[in-house]
């Protein structure tokens, strides 16, 4: 699974151009705060948050997760986008809320 | 001539939620010249309006108050705003308060926000949340705050809650703090072990107390001309040999 797979059922807006869309996803991590997710989330692993500052660019390279998707019709910062640019950071935006977002990926995780 | 001046620039009064209703103008006062401080800062989350009370409550009695504020931003960083006077903090204040969710301060849930005089007569209650995030970035925050010719500081940076650490994984480049604090809970010496990246910016560290007995429990010692802003932003760039040191 991929994040192309996941634009559908999360009606994800992609708003990078470099990223690769075709990335695995091995997993999600769910979380706020950046230090968390520094400490404990997993290469492969797409992150779902609600934050938008340009820190979490570094925080997704340093990991190698497979992308961003910020929930709750937020918008990434412009910064935020550039460096998403230069990093080939893959960041995807959803209407949902992160418990549905969450929910859906969980279950098309575990097929 | 420079001497030392004892400073705990952090303190909530009653007008903050989590704070107890005995952090009063007089109280606070009181509680702080037997504590020997020189200098305190009323940081009230998102408001400044019991400073000018605090203020007037401790004319005549040596001890200076500046006007501050514990504004929380979008990404829930808290940032410290210090200033000389309060009518500078009641125009980032509009911006702040313009910038919180709507919606009314459950009493029941958050506790009481009061608003009061320096005899300690309750003057009203601020409604809004004040406990809440704004929604302005930390980049804008602390911009602000330097056109205003202000002080901003990272609060708690050791904290695992609101602050720049826990929220955003590493202070950004481009983010200049003019300090940043460290809590009453961490010793210089383990902050100085976990803390080793952040020796770029200058440390200081207050009690943030929300109770009258956490007043002074950890003080910042200024060595300064006189006790005013200007001179404590040369103590952080520790020019013409102003300085800041605790322990």
């Amino acid at each position: 699974m991929n994040i192309r797979d996941v634009v559908g059922p999360l009606s994800l807006k992609v708003k990078t151009t470099k990223g690769d869309l075709e990335h695995t996803i091995t997993g999600c991590y769910i979380s706020d705060l950046l230090s968390d997710v520094m400490a404990n989330a997993k290469e492969g692993e797409v992150w779902i948050t609600l934050q938008t500052h340009p820190n979490i660019v570094a925080v997704a390279a340093l990991k190698n997760l497979s992308g961003i998707i910020i929930t709750n019709k937020r918008t990434p910062e412009e910064e935020t986008m550039r460096k998403a640019e230069d990093e080939r950071i893959v960041i995807a935006v959803s209407p949902l809320s992160t418990f549905e977002a969450g929910g859906i990926l969980y279950k098309m995780l575990q097929c | 001539m420079l001497k030392p001046f004892f400073a705990d620039l952090h303190m909530h009064t009653c007008l903050s939620p989590c704070a107890e209703i005995d952090m009063n103008p007089r109280e606070i006062v009181s509680a702080s010249l037997a504590k020997g401080l020189d200098i305190i800062a009323i940081t009230d989350h998102n408001s400044a309006e019991n400073v000018e009370a605090t203020k007037r409550a401790a004319k005549g009695t040596g001890l200076e108050v500046l006007a501050g504020m514990e504004i929380s931003s979008s990404e829930e960083v808290h940032v410290l705003a210090l200033f000389e006077s309060p009518e500078t903090a009641r125009v980032l204040q509009e911006m702040v308060q313009e910038n919180l969710p709507s919606g009314e301060n459950d009493e029941r849930l958050y506790g009481h926000q009061i608003v009061v005089n320096e005899f300690n007569e309750v003057m009203g209650f601020n409604k809004r949340l004040l406990i809440a995030a704004t929604n302005l970035g930390v980049h804008i925050i602390v911009d602000r705050i330097r056109s205003l010719g202000g002080i901003s500081i990272a609060s708690h940076v050791d904290k695992e809650a609101f602050s720049i650490l826990s929220q955003l994984g590493f202070i950004p480049d481009d983010l200049t703090f003019d300090a940043i604090e460290m809590s009453p809970r961490v010793r210089r010496s383990e902050a100085e072990t976990a803390f080793k990246e952040l020796k770029r910016f200058p440390w200081v560290s207050f009690s943030d107390a929300h109770y009258v007995s956490d007043i002074g429990r950890r003080v910042t010692t200024f060595i300064l001309r006189e006790a005013t802003l200007s001179e404590m932003k040369r103590a952080l760039s520790r020019s013409d040999g102003r300085n800041l040191f605790w322990d």
